[in-house]
């Protein structure tokens, strides 16, 4: 296959603080204050307080707006909808399946398109609408999994795990360490899809997402909270706290805990085990290898760059492929969110 | 297999003694033989599929998967093993019915060659999922690495069908695997292994520290404590065989020994090598250093042999002549054992002199004057003791000699800095918070840095490399197998460690390869040794 021609693209620079559109001074997902920020998801390694202007999806602005209070001049972005943004670039945002408001951001000027993907997954995820397809130019990815060990496995069985765990130990509980932006409503969602109506439990950390959730529609079953109960009604329960719980002084009210936790890092052994945990639950809300390779096969751009993660391998795996592919070195995109 | 990798998997993520115990006794119980057997095995490091190496496996992925992804892929994950069961391209239309069972994995495996293992492995992979890959390549290559030792796995082999450990470690050298006779005796009620044939290990008698305690001369006999390894002679039915504390046979490091028995009796002993002179009265035992060379050996050189040759200075005789002596008291043993003097090669035995000591105190001040450097302190018998396998109450004591010394197991190992960079040389280690027979784990209760040469941090660096489990950062956790002797000042009480205690200028005394991890001191020892 021939290496497509390279575009020339000169009016978006990709800079270590964010992607930086110059023609409308706008950035995408700065990691730094700016006037005017497109966000691409609530994930706070993307969305940072502090800017000007923000644009990015209703239920993003929801969740910046309960994580750093209201902004200000917030522009409330829909999904599909061109937007003209000023300096002849028109913005349209697209689902990208990553978590709820999440989306891939579709740059236009003088007919040459860019598509920055912020996080994104392509498996199903009840709480967030899926990934589309948008053919483009250059596409810029993230590569968190980005490496061929990662193949992500069907969430039922997951969710399989963790109920014959919980079955498993009546006089016990299995605590549940997901991120509070995301992991943990969808794993919420998925036990519900699997049959689980029991209330479930929420560390303080969670319980306000949670709520915006159901408030933006979508719904979660029986919440309560596992903050002041006695310790005998964890008994035989599912609880779900941020990982950063799972080893600190907040798990000692549980009764004798199985710790679990639900990320997509859980693939890897020494991973798991460097966390302490005895149940990993490898459910990721990124793309794993397959995915993103398959992604830039469909979406077949002309040049692929790629923000954060593993990109050495995704290079590799664009070179083989005879892609035109480049690494950004982006600063202060963690794995908070995986 | 899949029960067999669903063990693994679980043995992988869990970090309790206990639950590990439940987790392979429960296995041991419901799994049929002779699968359980193999399973047993391969948790003792018993097996070797000698067609099947990392290099092997290393050699099948780079076949299928881009060399440049493989090693990216390598680099990140950190194991060979689990790096090709998860980077193994699954099969179309998986069929889960073909799964094979642990036999008929050990019938393939020890079927191929080196020549066949290329076209052969893969067929046995592509049967199994990323976790079956996974045990099944560890099972393989015999590193198991998943936090069980040897010892851990007999435990809980006497844990699932409620037998004692001592009979099981007596058995254990007179059964292979996949251990038939094992299971019907411990599962069923048959009767046991016969040991009557083969030259078994029995488990040592061994000694509490002695601490504050005081004892009177009249029941209790001294003798000097050896600076060498504690050794066992084994001879039946035309073969001898040396074992090491840990039940290790080390017959092949020690041949001139396996030779010098030639009548059937059970000896306990200290093995040394003869060296220059260093003071002490009697026949020239070599300081450990010397000894140190022949360790780990699997082959000598008729050089070492000639420059270093083993003698074993005996304690104690458990069989002669297929005479069972364990039930007699120490006293009456010893007279055996110094009329059996006679029937011994000089150059290959002596005997343990005991001290001629009037009361303790007179003791202590020969103790004091001990300068011999052989000598690592002094053991006190009571008179009317049996030999009884472990570590009882009130019969034997070891009382060292200053400075203080502490048995302890490495637990992690960090790099040094500035020349030492690029060692594992910062060492942490702990004792155990109990008996590790029933559950106790190992508490850290200090870091040492220095003590040891140039040749054993070379050493010890290949061991943290060769031996870890787990990595925090620039932290390696090894598996925990391995005993220091820890020498040190003092030790005090303090907050800072969950053992409660710290050490005063500890560093390490001695790599103590000859001694098993379940044998190291306890907090409750270190504890004893505070004075303030
Ligand atoms: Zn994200
Ligand atoms: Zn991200």
């Amino acid at each position: 296959m021939p290496i497509k021609p390279a575009p020339d693209f000169s009016w978006i620079k990709p800079d270590p603080h964010g992607i930086f559109v110059e023609p409308c001074n706008a950035w995408i997902d700065p990691s730094k204050p700016v006037e005017t920020a497109l966000v691409t998801h609530g994930h706070a390694d993307h969305a940072r307080g502090g800017h000007g202007a923000v644009f990015a999806t209703r239920e993003t602005l929801a969740i910046m707006d309960l994580r750093y209070g209201g902004a200000g001049r917030d522009v409330m972005i829909p999904m599909r909808e061109p937007v003209d943004i000023g300096g002849g670039v028109t913005a349209t945002y697209f689902p990208a399946g990553h978590v709820l408001g999440s989306a891939q951001i579709l740059l236009e000027h003088a007919g040459e398109r860019v598509v920055v993907t912020g996080d994104y997954k392509r498996r199903p995820d009840p709480t967030c609408e899926p990934f589309e397809v948008v053919p483009c130019d250059i596409f810029i990815t993230e590569a968190t999994f980005g490496l061929p060990v990662f193949k992500h496995p069907p969430i039922a069985g997951e969710m399989r795990k963790l109920l014959d765990a919980r079955e498993q130990r009546p006089e016990g509980c299995v605590a549940v360490g997901a991120y509070a932006l995301g992991k943990a409503q969808r794993v919420i969602c998925e036990l519900r899809r699997a049959g689980y109506d029991e209330p479930i439990y929420l560390h303080g950390a969670l319980e306000k997402m949670c709520a915006l959730y159901e408030e933006l529609g979508v719904p979660l079953g029986e919440l309560r909270s596992a903050t002041g109960i006695k310790k005998d009604e964890l008994k035989g329960q599912i609880v779900l706290c941020p990982p950063s719980a799972l080893n600190d002084r907040w798990s000692r009210r549980l009764p004798d805990p199985v710790t679990a936790m639900a990320s997509g890092w859980m693939r890897v052994r020494q991973r798991a085990r460097q966390r302490n945990v005895e149940l990993p639950l490898v459910i990721s809300d990124h793309c794993d290898w397959d995915e993103l390779t398959q992604t830039i096969t469909e979406v077949d751009p002309a040049e692929t760059w790629v923000t954060h993660g593993r990109e050495e391998a995704l290079l590799r795996w664009c070179q083989l492929n005879q892609r035109r592919a480049r690494a950004l070195a982006m600063v202060g995109y963690e794995d908070e969110d995986d | 297999m899949r029960a067999f990798a669903t063990l693994v998997d679980r043995l992988t993520y869990t970090r309790s003694r206990n639950a590990k115990l439940d987790l392979i006794a429960d296995y041991l119980r419901t799994t049929p033989d002779p699968d359980r057997g193999w399973a047993l095995a391969a948790l003792t490091g018993a097996l070797d599929f000698p067609a099947v190496k990392s290099s092997t496996i290393r050699n099948l992925l780079t076949e299928r998967v881009d060399p440049v992804l493989y090693t990216l892929s390598r680099d990140y994950v950190g194991d060979t093993a689990e790096t090709a069961s998860l980077l193994w391209p699954a099969p179309e239309g998986e069929d889960p019915s073909d799964e094979p069972s642990l036999s008929e994995v050990v019938d393939l495996l020890r079927a191929m060659t080196r020549s066949t293992v290329l076209t052969e492995l893969p067929k046995l992979l592509d049967r199994l999922d990323a976790n079956g890959r996974y045990a099944l390549l560890k099972f393989a290559t015999g590193a198991m690495r998943i936090g069980v030792s040897a010892r851990l796995a007999r435990v809980a082999f006497a844990q699932a069908f409620d037998v004692s450990v001592d009979e099981v470690e007596e058995y254990w050298h007179g059964v292979e695997p996949p251990y038939p006779t094992l299971f019907a005796w411990a599962a069923e009620g048959a009767p046991p292994p016969r040991t009557d044939l083969v030259p078994l290990f029995r488990p040592f008698m061994l000694a509490h520290p002695l601490d504050e305690t005081v004892v009177s001369m009249d029941d209790y006999a001294a003798e000097w404590k050896w600076d060498g390894i504690r050794v066992q002679l084994v001879h039946i039915n035309g073969e001898t065989r040396v074992y090491s504390r840990s039940g290790d046979d080390i017959s092949a490091t020690f041949p001139e020994m396996a030779e010098a028995l030639d009548f059937p009796a059970v000896l306990d002993g200290e093995l040394l090598v003869r060296g220059s002179h260093q003071g002490g009265e009697e026949g020239g035992a070599a300081s450990f250093n010397a000894l140190q060379q022949r360790l780990g050996r699997k082959t000598v050189s008729k050089k070492m042999l000639r420059e270093a040759p083993a003698f074993v200075r005996l304690y104690d005789v458990m069989i002669r002549d297929g005479e069972d002596l364990r039930e007699l008291g120490w006293a009456e043993r010893r007279e055996h054992l110094e009329l059996l003097m006679d029937r011994l090669d000089p150059k290959r035995f002596d005997l343990s002199r005991l001290i001629e000591a009037d009361s303790f105190e007179d003791l202590a001040t020969i103790r004091e004057g001990a300068r011999d450097d052989a000598i690592e302190g002094v053991m006190l018998k009571r008179r009317d003791s049996p030999y009884i396998a472990g570590r009882k109450v009130g019969l034997w004591y070891k009382w060292k000699r200053d400075p203080l010394l502490i048995d302890c197991v490495l637990m992690y190992a960090q790099r040094g800095s500035g020349k030492r960079s690029s060692f594992y040389s910062d060492f942490t280690f702990g004792c155990w918070d109990g008996d590790p027979d029933k559950g106790a784990d190992l508490l850290p209760v200090g870091k040492a840095y220095f003590g040891f040469t140039d040749d054993e941090l070379k050493w010890l660096d290949r061991h943290v490399r060769q031996n870890t489990v787990n990595r925090f950062g620039p932290v390696r956790e090894t598996d925990k197998s391995l005993v220091l002797e820890i020498a040190f000042d003092s030790v005090h009480e303090s907050k800072r460690h969950k053992s409660g205690l710290a050490m005063r200028f500890p560093r390490i005394n001695r790599i103590r390869q000859d001694k098993p991890a379940h044998e190291a001191d306890r907090i409750a020892a270190l504890k004893a040794l505070v004075r303030d």
